[in-house]
């Protein structure tokens, strides 16, 4: 197909695809209105194009990208699953869509309704205590979940500098806890590829403020001795934060509120099917046990009697993370899907996915090497080195895998596993799916042997071939210019 | 409901090619100190058709914008979004795609971004914009943390003008990191000129400004500019997008960085969210961007395409040292923006600018002309507040009419209390200015 023209391209002056109704107050002069020197001199080039132009040009860019909907994204970490319809559906509702925020309260009721029973739901299924839903995404529940922190220690008096990291934790970890103002102390993972509870021993201090953790980690595996690590963070007055990304493995299998997590968030995106936008909005709400419920930002959704209300009065709350409430539609979706799932659905969800996952792994690994061979929960990780030693890398064979009309998988991360492919199929693909999956990865893994070249060459049949990241990152171009035309 | 589409008779096959009798072998690596050994305490799944009913019933409890003639503002505006917006949105080629870490399957995302990025540009007159920020708050606290990196200076001033919501979200990035935030006062309606160059001193990051202000006035943006300039320090405009179809561009009066909220670009009321904070730079500050940028390359063959870029910056590489923690954004939201300001193009943002800017001048003047008092009296964009003699009456009386306005402003500044925010968009029509002008008149 190759390149495709930019809306600005597509432009010519004096063509219109909007029209509002005639200005049916008095015309006022504007120079009377404001001052002159508020006004813009020059006009900021927008496209000038026909309803219809805007129509065929963006069509035209969904067909140049990749849905769940398109077909297999076994993105690792990330929960592709299928989004069902009516999520869409409940979202678009008058009643939510159409609903400003500062509307008086008695005319939100079945807003507050829903983010109240919303929070009943992510209770029982995390076995924390309170929740805010005000968090925009995951990376945002963690910077809210390490404030709180934060803030329990300063109204304790403690000073404590440090945050405990796995070396195989997701990138936002450090990042959130480094942007709190925290120092990052990294820990390795053992040879099981878990946290090694003497690592931990070693860094273990009265200066700890938290460990971060994810569990299942991003290797797929479970922290087995989880309670023993959490006895010993507890033991040195630090707490424990759960990354929830990847809770679609254990839903109403066990709890990071059982297993003695402090704070937590949960990825509704992911884990509540409230699609991923092509890189939002998510929804990362954030749970706390008792002990950390005042900290919380405001408002949180309180019910008396029959009436639903926001309640500001937390003196030692946070502060606010965003404007408003949070990402409410997304809410919405995620709230649609409980209702639907209930939680006998719920228990389904992640017997289904673990079963997938594993189905994968087992059949995979006699043709890509398999690091940690157990049992493992959402997700897995195989490794590339067999191919690397015959020229092929990862990047090419996620690259081929385009040309088979399936999206690669997670690759170069974990940075624990060398050349990796990090692979989450979800519980809504089906054996076919995974059988065919497996069909295009055993051929990949022929190509290797037989025809590198290919793959060094692929994809064959995107829209564009591999593209040049290298020379965009040196010479950046961020825009359009219409000097460019010239 | 259930969505998984295996069979009985398939579970048992895979479970037997993994040597497993029950799903619950899967589970066997979780200590059984740990377990949960009940089912959830929740109720059980409903029918899709039970589900439908049981959300347009929550649905209809609420005062939205289709049932009640609004007039509030305050931060989230009641602008018209276009059809097309919606149609877009619902390619779930756009909106069931994960981040576009793969290039060659996500140029659709990725070219849309780029137009994004280039509209945004336009619009604030400066040189980069990111892929989206969570909202205007918190594009604003990002925009302080990254002028502090910029200047290894330790103090913010914010105008005590700004949005209370935004000031708040502020503080709290802020206070991790050890920042130190000081509210510079307001005079009337607008900022305090004297007092905000007593505070600015050598320490100062960065002057944080909005423009339109939370009251809808208009900022002595320029003085403000050349107050912390002359110190070294940088100019953040928080700015309503809609406003700069008309108003002068932040860059063009020396904005360092521009961020707001980019709601009412084709994004509905959503009770706040999701909407997309955005967030535009003067190149040479490309390194300290928080999130996501796109840029433009090529394939082997020669053919434009486009990719992420200058990623280096971002958390999954850089990890502690990134420069924001930033992963997921508010992409379809954008996506959305995109679309409206391809839609309504140049003459349409500019007509829409205008009439919101006559429309909030014709109910404004009406209303004094029916007796009320402004609580400001500088130039205005599209919202302004007057006096009331209660808030709290004058909102139930207009309810009872089906009106929305306000808030009232003793939500946010008691100390001006009792007055009635109101926000008049190009959606009004004069007859239902009048209608709220009726309503009203007669109470003062």
């Amino acid at each position: 197909m190759g390149s495709y023209p930019l809306i600005f391209e597509l432009s010519k002056e004096g063509r219109t695809g909007f029209e509002l109704p005639e200005l049916d107050v008095p015309a006022k002069d504007v120079t009377k209105l404001l001052p002159e020197g508020m006004f813009r001199e020059t006009e900021p080039d927008l496209p000038e194009v026909a309803e219809v132009d805007v129509v065929r040009h963006y069509v035209g860019l969904s067909r140049r990208n990749f849905g769940v909907d398109n077909g297999f994204y076994p993105l690792g970490s990330c929960t592709m699953k299928y989004n069902p319809k009516i999520n869409e559906d409940t979202s678009r509702l008058a009643g939510f869509a159409e609903l400003h925020p500062y509307v008086p309260e008695e005319l939100a009721q079945g807003a507050l309704e829903l983010l109240y029973d919303t929070e009943q739901y992510l209770k029982e299924i995390t076995g924390m205590d309170r929740f805010t839903l005000q968090p925009a995404a995951g990376a945002h529940g963690e910077f809210t979940g390490i404030m709180i922190i934060k803030a329990y220690l300063a109204k304790r008096g403690e000073k404590r500098t440090k945050v405990i990291v796995p070396d195989s934790a997701h990138g936002t970890n450090p990042a959130t806890a480094a942007m709190c103002g925290f120092d990052v102390i990294s820990i390795k993972s053992n040879d099981r590829g878990l946290v090694d509870p003497e690592e931990l021993a070693k860094v273990l201090d009265k200066d700890v403020a938290a460990l971060m953790l994810t569990n299942p980690n991003t290797l797929g595996l479970f922290e087995e001795e989880i309670v023993k690590i959490a006895k010993m963070v507890h033991d040195v007055g630090g707490l424990l934060y759960y990354d929830g990304a990847n809770l679609n493995a254990i839903l109403g299998v066990t709890r990071p509120g059982d297993m003695g997590f402090d704070v937590m968030h949960i990825n509704l995106h992911k884990t509540f099917s409230t699609p991923h936008g092509g890189g939002g909005p998510g929804s990362g709400p954030v749970g706390v046990k008792a002990h950390l419920a005042e900290f919380l930002p405001v408002p949180v959704v309180e019910k008396e009697g029959d009436r639903y209300y926001f309640n500001y009065n937390l003196p030692n709350s946070i502060g606010k993370v965003r404007t408003f409430y949070g990402n409410f539609l997304v809410v919405v979706k995620a709230y649609t899907y409980l209702k639907a799932l209930g939680g006998e659905g719920l228990v389904d969800v992640s017997q289904k996915a673990v079963l997938n996952a594993n189905y994968l792994r087992e059949k995979l690994k006699k043709y890509f090497y398999l690091p940690y061979d157990r049992l493992c929960k959402h997700e897995f990780v195989l490794s590339g080195k067999w191919q690397k030693e015959k020229g092929v890398r990862t990047l090419d064979i996620a690259k081929r895998l385009l040309d088979y009309g399936v999206h690669p998988p997670t690759i170069y991360f974990p940075l624990i596993v060398d050349e990796a492919l990090m692979i989450e199929p979800t519980e809504t693909e089906s054996k076919e799916t995974l059988d065919r999956f497996i069909e295009v990865m055993v051929a990949i893994s022929r190509e290797v042997e037989e025809n590198p070249e290919l793959l060094h060459e692929a994809p064959h049949v995107t829209p564009v071939g591999r593209l040049d990241e290298v020379g965009a990152a040196r010479n950046p171009i961020l825009r359009w210019s219409k000097d460019w035309q010239k | 409901m259930k969505y998984t589409p295996h069979t009985p008779d398939e579970v048992r096959e895979m479970l037997s090619s993994l040597g497993l009798n029950t799903i619950d072998d899967l589970f066997a690596d979780i200590p059984e100190e740990v377990k949960l050994k009940r089912p959830l305490n929740l109720p059980s799944g409903m029918s899709e058709l039970e589900v439908k009913k049981h959300l347009a019933k929550l649905a209809s409890q609420n005062g939205s914008a289709d049932k009640y003639l609004t007039f509030l503002g305050a931060g989230v505006y009641d602008h018209y979004v276009p059809s097309v917006v919606n149609h877009i949105l619902l390619r779930s080629e756009f909106y069931t795609a994960y981040t576009p870490y793969q290039a060659e399957m996500s140029q659709g995302v990725l070219q849309s971004i780029f137009e994004y990025q280039t509209m945004i540009c336009e619009l604030t007159g400066l040189d980069i914009t990111n892929a989206s920020m969570y909202d205007g708050g918190s594009a604003l606290a990002e925009a302080a943390l990254m002028a502090v990196n910029q200047t290894r200076r330790d103090k913010i001033l914010v105008l005590a003008t700004i949005h209370p919501e935004y000031r708040s979200v502020v503080k709290t990035y802020t206070w991790g990191p050890g920042i130190t935030v000081v509210e510079a006062p307001r005079k009337n309606g607008t900022v305090d000129l004297e007092k905000l160059e007593e505070l600015i001193d050598d320490k100062t990051a960065a002057v944080l400004v909005q423009q339109p202000n939370f009251f809808g006035q208009l900022e002595p943006v320029e003085e403000i500019s050349r107050l912390i300039h002359a110190k070294k320090g940088l100019l953040v405009a928080a700015v309503d997008p809609i406003s700069l179809g008309i108003l002068k561009p932040p860059a063009e009066y020396g904005a360092d960085i521009a961020v707001g909220d980019g709601q009412a670009l084709g994004n509905g009321l959503a009770f706040g969210g999701p909407h997309l904070g955005f967030f535009a730079a003067r190149k040479d500050l490309a390194r300290r961007m928080p999130g996501r940028l796109v840029g433009l390359t090529t394939d082997r063959q020669g053919n434009r395409g486009f990719v992420l870029t200058l990623q280096a910056r971002e958390q999954h590489i850089r990890r502690e040292k990134a420069t924001s923690n930033i992963c997921s954004n508010q992409a379809l939201n954008a996506l959305a923006a995109t679309v409206y300001l391809a839609t309504v193009g140049k003459k349409g943002l500019k007509e829409i600018a205008l009439q919101s800017l006559q429309k909030a001048h014709y109910a404004f003047e009406r209303l004094i002309g029916e007796g009320y008092e402004p609580l400001f009296t500088g130039p205005f964009f599209k919202e302004f507040v007057v006096k009331v003699k209660n808030e709290e009456e004058i909102t139930q009386k207009l309810l009872k009419h089906h009106i929305l306005a306000g808030p009232g402003i003793s939500r946010f500044y008691p100390e001006l209390a009792p007055a009635l925010m109101i926000a008049v968009t190009e959606k009004r029509t004069r007859e239902e200015i009048d209608t709220l002008v009726e309503v009203m008149g007669g109470d003062r």
